[in-house]
């Protein structure tokens, strides 16, 4: 009985002793606000040294996260000899997001490099961050334009609807047919985005043949994905095309079309990386699909920031700045900078990447 | 105390000794908590400050919420595992609600916190009244509740609610940086540990948990009992719902995707025995707070996420393993000493 009595005291003791630390730091000093960022030369026009710069993906273990980070971001980071972080969480939820916001705010990060799993969600997170002195730059997959200082687009979401139909077009043939299209999560923006876009395309007389029967959703989840093609072509036996534009989408349909009878018959195109597609693009399940180049919209984002957090740009339209090696940009409305073209691999150039 | 000349060393003594380990399981808790948070203000920085508490209080507000009647639950020796399916469709409704045009937040909460006693009641209606494994029927709802919250939303996201709302969700009692709603949390803590610790009902549910069949034989309702209690867990997880909309000023159909497992780990950490009657409600709420620290300042040390899983992962592991491990080795160490002096007491 009393080692029963004396353990529930310790908790308690435990418990108080917690909120107490909790309350007596509040009752301290205001945390030192960021450092300024008026530079002491007025006219420089280079990004500060020693940025404390952070990328915050959608999920680490992603291969495309892996290659805009630390093959593209990294190195641009170390050109303007910042500090260069990737942090995240283990699956692709808004909420734990929201938690590694807060540890980035916390560890006064500079500028932090955030690909969006919920537009809302992270909203407010972000705000607080960005009320503790961080610039926000997202990547890959946008929030409310409010919640951060800029955007790095990809590609604009016409140039990608655009590239993916006239893809699974070219590869279904001139007698068209049913298509579908297996997505990421039922709330990335971007898909969503892409998505919308391709149905104006496929509206279009040109694409009048071609035909979307289902849009499924394999949460970027490879097993998912590769489920969800399954189903796909069971549910449609006359499915002349998939598109997928997601990396773990485009290489699980890719896995299962490799595999099975209808390797070859059903065209598969979508955005990948060449090092998941090499194999089915050689072995011809795969014609073509595009991307553009990841490493090349972590470097964007990281110069992005750099200037952003050194005070050479506010993100305001027509806010002018040098992304090394990628030359000059110039932000566009929103908030918005523009990475380029959408880039198709085929079996004759994909030799030449290796991402 | 009167004389005792024989005692069968029978249900009574091994009860006894199990509540020891569970007293010490306790010790062992407090002593983590203490050394996790003193290592982590000295050693990381921004353990110690006021932000870093209120951002742990906001995570854990709620997994508190539900692991309150989860402890009840598992003491009788059932588990619900499809709570995070029912936070996430009263997410959902509520946010298809909002679309509607119901604009009163006391009307969307009772609509929510009605549902999820609703769903709450089908898995209690399907363990007690067809006598089916709680383990097998929420599995079940895990799927089902989580299916019908893409029905009700789809891959859509209720975001417009207004900033009173989302703000008000999270704002801090006033002069510190503490959440308000921990005082609510608090309030439940204090209705639950009663019911369990300080009342016949309490003592029930023990009973049950150490067995089902002499419960019911002191005269206890175990059917009716368990059926409000997993009425109970699912308004409680309806209430985490609401909090977690508002806090996250986002209604969607994955809302709390896999929370249950980290309540479940919080609460067998806690000391709860998975296999029912035994545990308390004050360890269960001092692993909460801890598995919350533990993952706030381990992130703020740039540990990265496979090894935070890894770390809370092997955790659990130990909370499940170390008392059982712990009550074999005494076990073993009364039987070595054959003749054991009668305790004085």
């Amino acid at each position: 009985m009393s080692a029963r009595m004396r353990g529930g005291r310790a908790v308690a003791l435990a418990m108080l002793t917690a909120l107490t630390l909790a309350a007596t730091g509040c009752a301290s000093a205001e945390e030192p606000a960021a450092p300024a960022q008026t530079g002491a030369s007025g006219g420089a026009k280079t990004i500060k040294e020693g940025l404390k710069i952070a990328f915050l993906p959608k999920q680490v273990n992603n291969p495309y996260f892996d290659a805009s980070d630390n093959k593209g971001g990294k190195v641009a980071v170390a050109e303007f000899k910042g500090v260069y972080s990737q942090t995240g969480p283990s699956e692709a939820s808004p909420s734990a997001q929201v938690s590694y916001i807060n540890t980035l705010s916390q560890q006064g990060t500079d500028v932090i490099v955030v690909s969006a799993n919920d537009k809302d969600a992270i909203c407010g997170a972000l705000q607080e961050a960005r009320a503790a002195g961080a610039k926000v730059v997202t990547y890959d997959s946008d929030t409310n334009p409010s919640c951060r200082d800029a955007f790095i687009n990809q590609a604009s979401a016409e140039g990608i609807a655009a590239s993916q139909i006239k893809l699974i077009s070219e590869a279904v043939g001139p007698d068209g047919g049913e298509i579908a299209i297996l997505s990421a999560t039922a709330n990335a923006t971007n898909q969503n985005a892409w998505i919308a876009m391709m149905k104006t395309e496929l509206a279009k007389p040109e694409n009048s043949k071609l035909k979307l029967v289902a849009t499924v959703y394999g949460d970027d989840d490879d097993q998912k994905s590769f489920q969800e093609a399954q189903g796909l072509l069971a549910k449609y036996p006359n499915l002349k095309g998939i598109i997928s534009p997601t990396t773990v989408g485009v290489a699980a349909a890719a896995r299962y079309l490799s595999g099975s009878a209808y390797k070859g018959k059903v065209q598969l195109t979508g955005l990948g990386t060449p090092n998941q597609m090499r194999a089915y693009v050689k072995d011809g399940t795969v014609k073509s699909f595009a991307l553009w180049n990841p490493s090349d919209l972590g470097y964007l984002a990281a110069y992005t920031g750099g200037a952003l957090a050194s005070g050479l740009i506010t993100g305001k339209e027509g806010d002018k700045f040098t992304a090394g090696k990628l030359g000059e940009y110039t932000v566009g409305k929103d908030g918005t900078v523009l990475l380029g073209d959408p880039f198709v691999f085929t079996k004759d150039n994909i030799d030449d990447f290796d991402f | 105390m009167a004389e005792r000349a024989t005692r069968a060393p029978g249900r009574g003594e091994r009860a006894t000794r199990l509540r020891a380990v569970a007293g010490s399981w306790d010790a062992v808790l407090l002593v983590a908590l203490v050394l996790v948070v003193g290592v982590g203000a000295l050693a990381i920085e921004g353990v110690a400050s006021p932000r870093f508490w209120r951002f742990v209080t906001l995570e854990v507000i709620p997994i508190a919420l539900i692991a309150l009647p989860m402890t009840l639950v598992i003491v009788t020796g059932e588990i619900d595992l499809s709570v995070a399916s029912v936070l996430g469709l009263t997410c959902t409704v509520m946010g298809q609600l909002w679309l509607w045009g119901v604009t009163s937040l006391p009307v969307l909460v009772a609509v929510a916190l009605l549902l999820g006693a609703l769903l709450g009641a089908v898995n209690g209606l399907f363990v007690t009244a067809f006598g089916l494994p709680s383990l097998a029927v929420t599995i079940g709802t895990l799927a089902l509740y989580r299916g019908l919250a893409y029905v009700v939303l789809g891959d859509r996201a209720v975001a417009d609610y207004p900033p009173e709302w989302t703000m008000g969700a999270i704002a801090p009692i006033p002069g510190l940086t503490i959440p308000w709603m921990i005082i609510v949390v608090a309030v439940l803590a204090v209705v639950f540990g009663l019911v369990l610790h300080a009342t016949p009902i309490g003592r029930g549910l023990y009973a049950m948990g150490n067995n089902a069949e002499a419960a019911r034989f002191t005269g206890i309702d175990v059917a009716r009992t368990k059926f409000w209690l997993f009425v109970a867990t699912g308004a409680m997880s309806a209430l985490a719902g609401v909090f977690w909309t508002l806090r996250y000023a986002s209604a969607r159909a994955d809302n709390g995707n896999g929370l249950e497992l980290a309540v479940v780990a919080a609460v067998l950490l806690g000391g709860v025995s998975i296999f029912g009657g035994r545990g308390r409600l004050a360890g269960v709420l001092a692993a909460v707070v801890l598995l919350g620290i533990l993952r706030n300042a381990l992130q703020l040390a740039y540990v990265p996420a496979n090894t935070l899983t890894i770390i809370t992962g092997s955790l659990l592991i130990v909370s499940v393993v170390g008392p059982n491990v712990a009550a074999m080795l005494r076990e073993r160490w009364r039987r070595r000493r054959p003749v054991t002096p009668l305790p004085q007491e």
